[in-house]
This record gives structure tokens, sequence and C-alpha cells, in this order.
């Protein structure tokens, strides 16, 4: 499973701060943290309290890649300000995200197709996220439908089942799960799945426990990436056991030290 | 309508690793050799690249092999108790890619050659041909470990091929590789974790070691196992070519020591009669196993008789693009 490194978030108060008084140091040293501890991706979201969404993502772009090679994760509700950081991408960058709505994906795609992106796709339409699996994946399959559509590969676009939090939301896990395993027959090749791992654990007590058992429940089903805290240091072991046991990677004593330095 | 065929897509690629040294790069080998890099499956050519082909090796040895029955010591008769003269025939007679030098002289129940002795044939066998070499121990590992340091230091600047390193005791090894630059074969028993693992272990020592490693996955002689040996090295490409770098190094098979410790390669017809001729024989083992080995992807594969050096150089020229 990929890790997609959650931090550089304009929610964490350090990134807010760095955003508006344009000082990089907590940006970069969370991307070269994420990087190092086994992130595959660097999620960037400039944070909900800005007006100038363009430019503050363009500068994050920009003194991200100053710092890592990563591809990064562009995390946005304004197109403008996606389209912005894409063009500064020096590689294929991912679009986080668009939901299953016409004139959004219109946008999305032609983005992805233009810059060559992946997408995220969310399982939800303007009514909201579904109750169960089925309504999910008639969802997912629209996203399907329109990236090939607009030419962009299905490999390249992640299906988010869109989980929510296990104490608001309960009867959702289950499907959740599968959603995650009907996906992979909606197309050959079949598009890859990807969860904001944290959902599942706000408002709860020991949230890092139940994002982990989360994590591992989840690749079983065929999970791909999760967005979630790189830094989570058992969160890694446990993702790098699950490949294991999984038979996703082949194993050797030191399979977990394997899973965190792949980057380096 | 014509058929499309289906391509494998793979993410990866395998390590390149040069063997030897010119004068221009600290060494005095007149070429060096490329093996790796390939991104698709053996020879398959159409979903990928396979940029270097296999290279054959030809085995010297610093004493006289009394044990290989006639029908390939014969071919050596002239200079097997000259490592240089039969080193330099193997490459100009019968076109050797490179050689293996193989110390068994310093097996301490034969000669117990020193590691000066040692020092001595590498010398003259460097003086005698611009190829590069694989340097293999007498199998002893205690006196294996007080040879190549010594052998390490003396092929400085040569970028030897340095055998062997095992789990259990690969410093020795990959100490003299990287004091003096030289790569290392690192054997694991046909085990994809212990080869995987040792890997991990030789790149803690040092990291640029990770492009110097050649895997020696231990093979066996037709009739003993090779389906064993062939699968192991399946599993460690489609692994190196989906990413798993820590397996993304290319290969080593040592034929001609599985093959001639084998009695079908050198019980005489007499002890056998239903077995034939012990010469056909011994040259039809020795090249089926290389060529199974080679088609499971070996990069360097060590052979003795000229006859099937022969052969196998053939069924390379066949199998690599262009090939007829």
């Amino acid at each position: 499973m990929i890790i997609i490194g959650e931090r550089i978030n304009g929610m964490f108060n350090d990134i807010a701060h760095a955003i508006r008084e344009q000082k990089p140091a907590a940006v970069q040293e969370w991307a070269k943290k994420q990087e190092a501890m086994g992130a595959g991706y660097l999620d960037l979201n400039v944070g909900p309290a800005l007006s100038d969404r363009v430019t503050a993502m363009k500068w994050l772009v920009e003194v991200t890649q100053e710092a890592s090679d990563l591809p990064l994760c562009l995390d946005s509700t304004d197109y403008d300000a996606i389209e912005a950081g894409l063009k500064l991408c020096k590689q294929p960058a991912m679009i986080n995200s668009v939901p299953a709505v016409q004139e959004k994906m219109d946008r999305v795609f032609s983005l992805a197709s233009e810059y060559n992106a992946e997408v995220i796709g969310l399982a939800m339409s303007e009514e909201g996220i579904p109750k169960d699996a089925e309504s999910r994946v008639a969802l997912a399959m629209e996203l399907v439908a329109n990236c090939d559509a607009y030419g962009v590969p299905l490999d390249s676009l992640y299906i988010d089942p869109l989980v929510l939090p296990c104490n608001v939301g309960q009867d959702h896990g289950p499907e959740v799960f599968e959603t995650l395993r009907q996906v992979k027959l909606l197309s050959d090749p079949a598009p890859k799945t990807v969860v904001g791992l944290s959902n599942i654990s706000q408002g709860t007590e020991n949230r890092e426990l139940i994002n982990r058992v989360f994590a591992v429940m989840a690749m079983a089903c065929g999970l791909d990436a999760a967005i979630a805290d790189a830094c989570d240091e058992d969160l890694i072991a446990e993702v790098a056991t699950a490949r294991i046991v999984l038979n996703m990677d082949i194993y050797c004593d030191s399979f977990v030290e394997v899973f965190r330095t792949q980057n380096l | 309508m014509a058929v499309e065929l289906y391509k494998e897509k793979y993410r990866s690629q395998v390590r390149e690793v040069v063997l030897g040294a010119t004068k221009e790069e600290g060494g005095t080998r007149t070429k060096t050799i490329t093996v790796g890099g390939q991104t698709a499956l053996p020879f398959m050519y159409f979903e990928g690249e396979n940029p270097h082909r296999p290279v054959v090796a030809m085995e010297v040895w610093d004493v006289v092999p009394e044990d290989w029955p006639a029908s390939l010591k014969n071919y050596f008769e002239d200079v097997y108790d000259d490592p240089a003269a039969w080193a330099k025939k193997c490459v100009e007679e019968y076109g050797a890619d490179l050689i293996a030098l193989r110390f068994k002289g310093a097996h301490p129940d034969g000669k117990n050659a020193s590691a000066e002795d040692c020092i001595d044939v590498l010398k003259k066998v460097l003086e005698a041909v611009g190829v590069p070499l694989i340097i293999f121990g007498c199998g002893v590992t205690e006196k294996d470990n007080e040879i190549i340091g010594p052998i390490g230091e003396a092929g400085a600047g040569e970028n030897l091929l340095l055998g062997i390193a095992t789990q259990d005791n690969y410093k020795p090894v990959a100490s003299a590789a990287m004091a003096h630059k030289h790569c290392v074969i690192a054997q694991s028993p046909v085990d994809i974790n212990i080869c995987k693992q040792l890997n991990i272990l030789i790149a803690e020592m040092s990291t640029p070691l990770l492009d110097k490693i050649i895997i020696d996955p231990v093979i066996s002689a037709v009739g003993y196992g090779i389906e064993y040996t062939y699968s192991i090295m399946e599993r460690a490409r489609f692994g190196a070519l989906q990413g798993d770098r820590m397996l993304a190094m290319p290969c080593i098979a040592d034929v001609s020591k599985e093959v001639w410790s084998k009695k079908e390669a050198y019980v005489p017809e007499e002890e056998n009669p239903e077995w034939g001729d012990q010469a056909d024989r011994s040259l039809a083992w020795e090249t089926t196993t290389a060529t199974a080995m080679l088609h499971s992807g070996t990069d360097i594969i060590v052979l003795s008789h000229p006859e099937a050096v022969k052969k196998i150089k053939t069924h390379i020229d066949e199998l690599v693009q262009g090939g007829s």
C-alpha cells in the first residue's frame, strides 16, 4: 500500500503559519521526514481558511519540490488552485479529488489528461455519501466511465469509497470493505483504491490503533493507497507486515526496514 | 486481422553491474563486461530490454585438476600446470568472456597454498589475459577468509568479482570488495528470502555495494533439483522487475562446479554401460544445465568444457535479439 503523507496541510498550525508567512522550513521538514519514513506521495493542502488558494498552492508545490523528489498529491476543492499546482509539478502528480458530479469530472479528467496526472475519484454525488456498497460502486462506475472517456488510463484512477468515523457511521465499515473488493471488478485494468485513513477514527479514543487495524483490513480487500500519517512507525510496520502476509513483497528478515527505506 | 500479442508491463529494472576495469578506470583489463539492466524477462525482447548478452566464464585452477576425467582434461593437458597459459588458452582458443579463477590449491587438505601463492597466480593470470576475472576460493570457509583479503588488495583497481559471500560469512568478502572496489558474489542456498536478506546485509555495510552484487542462487545440475533453482531465479527476477530493489541484481551460475562433481559427468561407460559414452554424456550434462540456466535469466555462466562453451555461445547468439 502506498502511503500518501498527509502532514503538509493548512489545517495544521505549523503549515498554516508557514503559508501565511511564506516561510518554507516547516513544509520542507515535513516533506523530508515523510519521505524518509516511507511515504510514496506527499499530499499538499493549503487549508480551509485561505482566500488566495491559487497562490498558496503554487508556493507549496515549489517549496516542497525543493526538499523532496516524491510525486505530489494536490489536495483542494478549488480546481484553479490544482491546475496552477499541476503546471509547476516536475513529475506527474495526483489530483485529490473529484466526486461523481458531471461538471466536476469534466474539469478534473481533462486536467488529468492534459497534465498526465492521476486522480482520486470520490464515491459520492451531490446527494452525499451513499449508505451501502452497491451505491458506492455505481458512483465508482461513473468515475471509471468518465476517466476512460477522457483518455486517462484506468489505473491512474484511485477510487475512494469514503470512510466515515466508526463512532458515527459504524455500519459503513463493512460497506467500505465490500466497495474496495467490487471496484476491482469494474474494468481491466482495474482502477486503484485509496482511503483517507484518519477518517475512520475521527472523534474516537486511541485513534492510531483504529487507523492501523482499519488499514490492514482494507489492504486485505485490495486497498492500494491511503492518505495517512507516514510518521506513525507502527502503521508503517503493520503495512510492511501486511504486504508480506498478502504476498505483495518477498519476505526477508529485514522486511520492515526494507519497506521503510524503499525511497532511499 | 493481426493478432496483438499481450505484453506484460514491468515497472523496474535489474541493476547494471560492470566487471573489470581498463587502464583508464584504474585496472589493466583490455575490456570490461556489463551485465544486468533487464526491463523484462530473459530474451523477451518484445516486452522490454535485455541490453547485455549473457556471458560465459571458463574455469581455471591454480593446481592441476587431477580428478577431472580425461575427456575434459585432454583439452588442457598442455597448459593445466600453468594457470596463466590455461587462462590464455581459454580466452584465445575457446572464446571465454571471463576467467573464473578457482584457488583449489589453497585447500588445507591439498597443497594448502598461502595467500602469497594465490596472489602470485592472480598476478600471472591478470598479465596473461585482458578479460575480467572471477575469484573463487577453495571452499573451506576459514581458509577462504584468510586469502580473500590479500587477493582483493593485490587485485585493487581490477574490479574483480569476488566470491563467495554467504549469510553466515559475508563480511570478509564484502570488506575486501568495499576496501578495494571489487564486486561480490552473494550466495544463498536456493532460498529467495535469504537471497534478499544477504543483499540487505551487504548493503548495510556499504550502500554503493548494491550496484556491485551478483546473486548466486546456488544452481543444481540436471537431475539434482535444477527446477528449484529455476523457480527461485524466476521469483527473484519477477521481484526485481516489479520494483524489489533488493533482488534487482544480475545472477551467476557455477555450472562447471555442479556438473563435474556429479557421477553422471565422470563415471566411465565401463562402470555403467547403460549410461553410454562418458565424454558425450558429460558434455550433454554441462550443456543442458547451462542452457536451462541461460533461459532462467542467468547473466554469467561458469563452464569448463570447451565444446560446452562453444555450444552455449552459439545458443546465446541465437537467443539474443537479431540472432538467427
